[in-house]
């Protein structure tokens, strides 16, 4: 049987904030649900299942939230799914709705994803000691830090590459009211200054801890044809997952990343997507991870990806622009981060990223999303027209 | 077999989650503290108490509007019985009922306690009231539990609370959720294996019968393809920083002190995966990628990670990019 | 709807796993899984995982878990903090797109290693009822007075339940608890636990694992002699708090078993995840099946792996009518406290 078309026809999101100390958990995923309904121009019965995704459950210390959210989210009485895949869990939290609705399963899924980080600590969370499991010596950062190193003396990259970065999406946040950083005085100098956290991570190269809730309603040909808004059609979904460790694994391009953007390009008909995609919202936590994605994804050529952030091609007006939204790098509730990026892509493709809507040529944008030890994978590709 | 090693592990927040609750929840929650009993009143006209941000049927917004009082006197339309309270989780020290109890004008049933010595004292259909706390913090367990209450018989009054007075104090915004839970973790058989290897003073991997990938330390399998590793193979001690960070934030390890302090990626000598190790012995800013190392092993050595206390620069050559380049 | 079958499956349980870590305990039955599914393990199209980490008291339990699997070179896999079965209707699901064919599905879990009881405390609405903290058998407890209270039931329904969960426990290799000769009397005659409910009423601790493997179309029928084709399947899920739900009945088990058509041709068999004694009456009735029929197995009252029971009732189902004992059944699989979510899942024979 034939996959059936799917359209994101609604899409809605909170202000992400250090603390939203003024909703509770529930108050959090509706605020973004009930905008996402209200943009589909439906109401909460419409919605024939709800799929929901969040990162470990230790960061609110509830256990199985979907339990306690189901009639939060309008379940009542309708199929629910709870999908974790680390930090890469928006993302695949996006395309298990989506396959509801290409499966011929449903016609309309409300998909959500929250992280509301301040109800603990991120770095307790992520990283809780455990009985027999290797002392941590250096925290989250010192992870990613060391492959950073490595794709630093591997490509030659300048060290200032990861601070154009931080900078670029620190201004393209200000174009965007729901970012959480807003820093109307960032300069590479700033970031420069900043501490030195992990060497060679500056503080301002790294991502910041958010509370935030990100929802789409995904729909069927039919119920795209009946959309109140411009809706963004689904060219390509795909998930890759690989091992933490393994012999001789390439932790700097990881092969699970390059498989995950060939099949989504594939299902997209994306040949360059430097040149076939209008924009791009990358899961980029730490800075580096824009040119060393750049290259997994196949934007540039290993070693090159660098280049094309110092060119300014990445820039709001560059001319594949990544992370218009200002990225994870301006807004971080970890489990709504992924689906933050598939969003964002949808609203540039409908024409509806308001202040951060960059030029649109092809019509096609793709969101991204990764997770673990850069070992889970989760893209997709949007578009303006109705795929073939 | 070796005999699986064992440890506690106790998982809990320090401090306690910190809950904003939002306006409804916390309206209801001000009640509480003030000692009023309050429900919100839905579209179809029904009284949900506790009361939500939604409808649980149609998710349809509530509103602080909407909000009427209930009870306090309540009915018990389920209950079970707890013989043995839970020290430091359940708010009675001394055998107690769960009970759903529908306060007088509710439609619904909240969960809470009732308080009588035996389970000869409970009834479906039986009439309680609650018994508020003195000391009212704005949380369920404002009311300390529920109690028989005859029809007709006085309310008694909300206690005061002492040198607390409502109109001085905003509302509840948040709460502070505590509790401990506790866990024996087995580390199973490799991680055992490779433990105890380390309590010798040797590290011990594993590899599948299919490969001559060696992993130290395996866990159990080769994840390429999720084959046991079932032949042992003890390694060097001895390997090649393949990366590394300089870490200058101070706490994040017990074991690094005092900061900077280099974090690096090992590939032993006679292993194919690399993992994070201190590197010590020499200036931060000496430690280089290729640079070759040896363990420190501790004095007292244990069936613990920590019998490597770090590693130290051999003073021999660097190695080779070549050597390392697919461990990156 | 394209046709997927149930092409292999395996279990494994034990009272306190202490020998092996999980990836160690998920191995031997994906392994068997794989084996017994005809399919080689690279050429299966998706994987798909259902555990917790509140079981092992720290995040990302999965991560490890695909230690066991072999992803290499990477795979197309999924995750939900949710009974395997729950991983098995994302397979599903997966496989109805058109885009893969087959899916290898399993769940796993330790609960041994803390209190389960309470750790399922921390399911319930952080607010209201955590604080309290009654465990998952306070919560059941709640669920069996009332359902007691209205249908006229006794306790001594639920110890006959209980008795024929040990009594039919003994004929299963994976029993945790099991007595042929188990009797309602002798079980009436030990103490309350939670009154309503005895030690018999309530579910034994169980460590384990359960791997699925599912084939769509043409390719169960090459590599399965008797492919068990999943006919219908659905979930639904409730309001959360129970002061807002009928608990004397399942309703969301009965919408989910009209849609997944429970009724459209005899049931030979149903398993139920009835992890209290009391349980079984209510999801028999919402399923509308004679209890003669359920948990053949002595299903979870026998041995109740968590995270993996679920897709383990999927799995004795479509172990009996593979093997021509019975060639239509029901499988139901449950979430949250007192029933609050349900999926039910109707197997066939060819």
């Amino acid at each position: 049987m034939a996959k059936q078309r799917c359209a994101v026809v609604g899409v809605g999101q909170t202000h992400h904030r250090a603390a939203r100390k003024d909703v509770s958990m529930a108050g959090l995923v509706r605020e973004a649900a009930q905008e996402a309904i209200e943009d589909a121009g439906m109401t909460w019965s419409d919605i024939d299942a709800v799929v929901i995704g969040k990162a470990p459950d230790m960061f609110e210390g509830v256990a199985m939230p979907e339990l306690y959210l189901a009639d939060a989210l309008g379940a009542t009485g309708k199929p629910m799914i709870r999908v974790h895949t680390a930090g890469s869990v928006g993302g695949s939290t996006a395309i298990v709705a989506a396959k509801l609705v290409q499966s011929g399963v449903h016609e309309r899924v409300l998909t959500v994803a929250y992280e509301k980080q301040s109800e603990s600590n991120a770095t307790w969370g992520l990283s809780v000691p455990m009985p027999f499991a290797p002392p941590l010596v250096a925290g989250a950062g010192g992870y990613f830090a060391p492959i950073i190193r490595a794709y630093i003396s591997q490509s030659g990259a300048p060290r200032h590459i990861g601070h154009l970065v931080a900078v670029k999406d620190r201004l393209n946040a200000l174009r965007n009211p729901r970012a959480h950083l807003h820093l109307p005085d960032i300069t590479l100098e700033m970031v420069e200054e900043s501490f030195l956290l992990w060497d060679p991570l500056r503080y301002l190269d790294t991502c910041p801890s958010s509370d935030g809730a990100m929802a789409m309603v995904l729909g069927s040909e039919s119920v795209a044809s009946a959309a109140p808004n411009p809706v963004a059609w689904v060219h390509g979904t795909s998930m890759r997952s690989e091992p933490t460790m393994f012999a001789r694994r390439n932790q700097i391009n990881p092969q699970a990343g390059q498989d995950c953007a060939a099949d989504v390009y594939r299902q997209a008909g994306i040949t360059n997507p430097r040149t076939d995609l209008d924009c791009a919202e990358v899961y980029v936590p730490f800075s580096w991870y824009e040119p060393m994605w750049l290259e997994n994804l196949g934007f540039a050529e290993v070693g090159e990806g660098w280049k094309l952030t110092e060119a300014g091609a990445t820039a709001f007006d560059g001319d594949i622009p990544w992370n218009p939204s200002g990225g994870v790098l301006s807004s971080n509730p970890i489990g709504a981060s992924g689906m933050i990026r598939f969003g964002e892509a949808a609203q540039q493709v409908r024409g509806m990223a308001g202040g951060h809507q960059v030029e649109m040529r092809s019509g096609k944008a793709m969101g991204h999303a990764y997770g673990g030890g850069s070992q889970f994978f989760a893209m997709w590709v949007v578009g303006a027209q109705k795929p073939e | 077999m070796t005999e699986p090693l064992l440890a506690r592990h106790s998982l809990e927040y320090p401090g306690g989650y910190t809950r904003s609750v939002g306006p409804i929840v916390g309206r209801f929650l001000t009640g509480l503290r003030d000692g009023r009993l309050e429900g919100v009143r839905l579209a179809d006209g029904r009284v949900l108490v506790p009361p939500t941000e939604y409808d649980p049927v149609t998710a349809a917004p509530t509103s602080v509007d909407d909000f009427v009082a209930v009870g306090p006197a309540g009915t018990v339309l389920s209950w079970s019985w707890v013989d043995a309270p839970r020290p430091e989780k359940h708010r009675l020290d001394r055998p107690f009922a769960f009970a759903l109890i529908r306060p007088d004008g509710a439609d619904t049933a909240m969960l809470h306690m009732v308080d009588v010595p035996s389970a000869a004292g409970m009834s479906t259909g039986m009439r309680v009231i609650p018994r508020w706390r003195v000391e009212r913090v704005g949380g369920v367990a404002d009311i300390e539990a529920w109690v028989p209450y005859a029809d007709g018989d006085p309310i008694p009054e909300v206690p005061a609370i002492p040198g607390f007075d409502a109109m001085d104090h905003d509302d509840v915004t948040g709460i502070v959720s505590t509790g401990r839970l506790d866990f024996e973790i087995s580390a199973g058989a490799a991680t055992s294996r490779f433990l105890l290897g380390l309590a010798e003073g040797k590290i011990i991997g594993g590899r599948a019968p299919g490969s001559e990938d060696v992993y130290a330390a395996s866990r159990g399998t080769d994840p390429t393809t999720g084959e046991p590793t079932s032949v042992e193979v003890e390694v060097r001690d001895s390997g090649i920083v393949t990366t590394f960070c300089i870490v200058n934030i101070p706490g994040l390890s017990d074991l690094a002190p005092e900061i900077p302090y280099a974090s690096a990626q090992v590939l032993l000598d006679g292993a194919n995966n690399t993992f994070f190790g201190l590197i010590r012995g020499c200036e931060v800013d000496e430690v280089r990628m290729g640079m070759r190392v040896r363990a420190k092993w501790r004095d007292d050595l244990a069936a613990d990670h920590r019998s490597i206390e770090w590693w130290e620069p051999t003073g021999e050559p660097d190695a080779a990019y070549d050597e390392y380049k697919d461990y990156l | 709807m394209r046709d997927v079958a149930v092409v292999s499956f395996a279990y494994s349980t034990s009272p306190k796993e202490l020998a092996h870590n999980e990836v160690e305990m998920i191995v031997p039955v994906v392994r068997e899984a794989i084996a017994a599914s005809g399919i080689a393990r690279e050429e299966i199209g998706f994987t798909c995982s259902g555990s917790l980490d509140y079981l092992q008291g720290g995040p990302f339990s999965f991560v490890m878990g695909l230690d066991a699997v072999g992803a290499w070179p990477p795979i197309r896999e999924s995750h939900v903090e949710m009974d395997g079965a729950w991983a098995l209707y994302e397979a599903w699901v997966a496989i109805q797109t058109g885009e893969v064919d087959s899916a290898l599905v399993y769940g796993f879990g330790k609960p041994s290693q803390g209190d389960v009881h309470e750790i399922m405390t921390l399911q319930y609405d952080p607010y209201y009822v955590a604080p309290l903290w009654p465990s998952m058998v306070d919560m059941a407890a709640l669920q069996a007075r009332a359902y007691l209270d209205a249908s006229g039931r006794t306790e001594r329904d639920l110890a006959e339940v209980a008795a024929r969960a040990l009594r039919d426990g003994a004929s299963t290799p994976q029993a945790i608890r099991a007595d042929a000769n188990a009797t309602a009397d002798a079980l009436l005659a030990e103490p309350m636990v939670a009154d309503p409910l005895r030690a018999s009423d309530i579910f034994p601790t169980t460590d384990g694992a359960a791997a699925i493997v599912l084939a769509a179309d043409d390719l169960a029928r090459r590599v399965s002699k008797r492919p068990v084709w999943i006919r219908g399947i659905d979930h639904r899920i409730e309001p959360h708090a129970l002061g807002s739900r009928d608990l004397t009945r399942s309703e969301s088990t009965a919408i989910a078993a009209r849609a997944a058509g429970v009724g459209n041709g005899p049931i030979d068999v149903a398993e139920v995840h009835a992890q209290f004694s009391h349980e079984v009456l209510i999801l028999a009735e919402a399923l509308g099946v004679d209890p003669a029929v359920v948990n053949p197995s002595g299903g979870p009252l026998a041995a109740n792996g968590v995270m993996s029971a679920g897709l383990v009732r999927i799995g004795e189902v479509a172990r009996r009518i593979a093997a021509g004992d019975a060639n239509r059944g029901v499988a139901h699989v449950t979430s949250g406290p007192a029933l609050q979510q349900n999926l039910v899942c109707v197997l066939e024979g060819e």
